[in-house]
């Protein structure tokens, strides 16, 4: 029995894949933070005067603010002062027209990961507005886009060209002070993606943004925006990998999410920043903070979410029902190992009458690592009828790791149902002998038996997503036949 | 085909078999009976090599390859199959998924090109349809809700699907209806062929009424008391065990 679960042991300390550094110059902000240099990155991107201000306003919140400590993860004290807050490929200044223009070793290094950009782009009809570092360099598909009037740019064009769309929606969700990573994140935002779907438009495509840290010792401080009009559908992929690092880097995002009336937004996930080494050194930090807003009756907001990197991943993203029937969705996978830390969950806030929310949860600890759902189901006064189904499942690879679960419920309204499931579970002996008899080599038993533990989460996923999320957990296709 | 000397295990401190002979020959079929804790289960998973059991003595050689110097999952690939008498439930993963990924592991080590998704599911439902099995199970999770039978007949149908060397059927009497006794025997014979041998592990007579065994053994304290031909299992049934105890004793 021992040494099944020895070799357990030694099949999950594989390598991060994914360590290496492409060798692009970077301009680079030198490290530190104060208003100089909260001007000198709004200046930078040549933005207006309100969001110049908007942002010295986050950075002065920021500054009488605390970090948090009551997340399940433990690090030492990020020294912030010791962060560049802006970096961007040298090509920035002179940005490409189409992927013939793009630095090769970009596009290499999206080979590497196995996201040929052009061929995904053809192939699969996604419109890619890929973040490298902090600057989007390659957009595709703008014109099919356009026809159909959705606008999906990087943030700061958006600053630029649709200044009233910004002005309107910008930090309407998460607000400027919402959370010490938000303000941060308010004060210093590099890039992200922005996305406005008009009323009634079905989005074309499937948008998709690959991100990766790459300069060393930079934060990156993702912001996007997606808004959803009245009666539209948008699916939006975020996917992203890191090369391999000593130094811990901060990752502080903030996305805002809002459906209006009659519209749906799915937001997907796979998220694969360096964990540090086996024995816990190095690794992404990633502190942030995703919230969708049903703004409008019958809208739906999506989430779903593999989660296998980061040295500490905190992360909740939540739904605010606020119009009446709308419906919030949490689906999620976060992998663990060796001394990763990861301490996330969802919020589902029912303030509209008839909302509904599902929370499926599926937490895998190996290693040393240490693994924590954390949700919140708050019902209010008026949240009539509204209805909560909270599953949430650990599975637990080896002996040294653990599994938390903090459920918070707070209902205050006597028509409200919710319902929470949780189970815990060892990947067993008898199991695995069983594959192996059946002529399954240990270690695809154990991506099958994983691969089965994510099933309802991964069929959440849109269809090319969701192999790139096996591949990530290196598991084999599931449910390909029948 | 399988030559088994003076075989012995144990699991942790207890020693389950003490010196097990057996020799069986492409075409065959063997019976193993015996009594509650003679050690029938543990032939059965030593041969398929579960590592729980440790064997201490003895030799086991396997188309002329050393059976013991294998891993499970190697002996799986050419071609021992072990129909468990406890089938494990494996959430989430599909049966199909499951089963088609062994046998393209069991066509791979035979040289033979990986088979596709659609001949698969051709194959599997002409084999579904001999076992008298609804179409829906290929798509349920391994085991997952399974009633006993099902479970059983589940076996069965990977058996006929990976077409394996040797087939050690464990217990797969075991707790079934007469019907589903029926479809497990219609697979087993349905196996028959004169390069392949078949190790029936029972209890009871009742699956040999079904499926003609060539050879009987009788297993008792960790050791083949007894080898007959059929008639010797329904003398078992009329005698008992305790008289073949009392002869081996004396």
């Amino acid at each position: 029995m021992s040494s099944e679960s020895d070799k357990i042991e030694s099949f999950v300390k594989r390598h991060y894949e994914h360590g290496f550094v492409t060798d692009i110059a970077s301009d680079s902000l030198p490290p530190g933070l104060n208003e100089d240099v909260v001007r000198a990155i709004s200046a930078r991107k040549h933005e207006t005067e309100f969001m110049l201000e908007w942002r010295l306003r986050a950075y002065r919140q920021w500054r009488q603010m605390q970090e948090p400590t009551w997340a399940h993860v433990h690090y030492p004290p990020i020294d912030f002062q010791d962060i560049s807050y802006f970096s961007a490929p040298i090509s920035d200044k002179d940005r490409p027209q189409s992927l013939d223009e793009v630095d090769p070793k970009l596009l290499e290094t999206y080979d590497k990961l196995g996201i040929p950009l052009h061929e995904r782009a053809r192939l699969a009809g996604v419109a890619v507005d890929a973040v490298f570092d902090s600057v989007s360099v390659a957009t595709t598909f703008k014109e099919k886009l356009s026809e159909a009037g959705v606008i999906f740019c990087p943030f700061s064009e958006a600053v630029t060209d649709h200044p009233e769309l910004v002005r309107k929606y910008l930090g309407s969700v998460v607000p400027r002070r919402d959370n010490f990573y938000a303000a941060l994140n308010s004060a210093v935002f590099s890039d992200g993606s922005f996305v406005y779907v008009p009323k009634g438009v079905r989005c074309p495509m499937e948008l998709s943004t690959y991100f990766r840290i790459n300069a060393a010792n930079t934060g990156q401080f993702e912001r996007t925006l997606i808004i959803a009009d009245e009666g539209s559908y948008v699916s939006y992929l975020e996917g992203c990998t890191a090369p391999m690092r000593d130094e811990n880097q901060l990752h502080a995002a903030v996305v805002e999410l809002v459906a209006l009336k009659d519209a749906e937004i799915k937001y997907s996930t796979v998220q694969n920043w360096y964990p540090g080494d086996e024995h816990g050194k190095g690794g992404i930090y990633n502190f942030v903070t995703k919230r969708g807003d049903c703004r409008g009756a019958n809208s739906k907001i999506s989430w779903t979410q593999v989660e296998t990197g980061s040295a500490i991943t905190w992360k909740y993203p939540s739904c605010l029902l606020r119009g009446e029937n709308s419906v919030g969705e949490f689906y999620s996978v976060a992998v663990a190992n060796n001394y990763q830390q990861a301490d996330t969950g969802t919020k589902m806030i029912h303030i509209g009458r008839n909302t509904r929310s599902t929370i499926v949860s599926k937490g895998i600890s190996a290693g040393h690592a240490q693994n924590a759902y954390r949700g919140l189901v708050r019902v209010m006064p008026q949240a009539d009828r509204s209805r909560n189904h909270t599953q949430c499942d650990s599975l637990l690879i080896g002996k040294e790791c653990g599994a938390h679960t903090f459920p918070y419920m707070e209902v205050r309204n006597p028509t409200a149902k919710v319902e929470h499931e949780a189970t815990t579970s060892k990947i067993s002996a008898d199991q695995l002998f069983y594959c192996r008899q059946r002529g399954i080599s240990e270690e695809d038993a154990v991506n099958m038996i994983v691969n089965g533990f994510c099933r309802e989460v991964f069929k959440e996923l849109p269809m090319e997503f969701a192999v790139e999320a096996q591949a990530l957990l290196n598991v084999s296709l599931e449910g390909a036949v029948g | 085909m399988l030559e088994i000397r003076n075989l012995t295990a144990r699991i942790g401190d207890a020693e389950i078999l003490r010196g097990v002979d057996l020799s069986v020959n492409s075409g065959e079929v063997h019976a193993i009976m015996g009594p509650n804790g003679s050690g029938k289960s543990t032939l059965a998973q030593v041969l398929a090599g579960n590592d729980a059991y440790e064997v201490t003595a003895g030799s086991v050689v396997f188309k002329g390859n050393d059976l013991l110097e294998l891993e499970p999952e190697e002996r799986a690939r050419e071609g021992i199959f072990l129909g468990f008498q406890y089938p494990v439930e494996i959430p989430g993963v599909n049966n199909a998924y499951l089963l088609k990924a062994a046998l393209n592991a069991r066509r791979q080590q035979q040289g033979l090109e990986e088979i596709d998704a659609f001949e698969f599911l051709k194959l599997a439902r002409e084999k579904m349809a001999l076992l008298d099995m609804d179409p829906k199970f290929l798509n349920r999770g391994v085991n997952e809700g399974f009633s006993g039978g099902e479970k059983k007949r589940n076996e069965i149908l990977q058996m006929a699907i990976l077409e394996p060397s040797l087939a050690i059927l464990d217990e797969t009497d075991s707790g079934l209806d007469i019907d589903a006794l029926r479809a497990v025997a219609k697979g087993v014979n349905s196996l028959r062929s004169p390069d392949r041998a078949i190790v029936l592990v029972t209890h009871y007579q009742r699956l040999l009424g079904y499926v003609e065994p060539d050879h009987v053994h009788v297993l008792s304290d960790g050791r083949i008391v007894r080898s007959g031909d059929k008639s010797l299992a329904l003398e078992l049934e009329e005698k008992g065990y305790d008289w073949l105890r009392e002869a081996a004793g004396a």
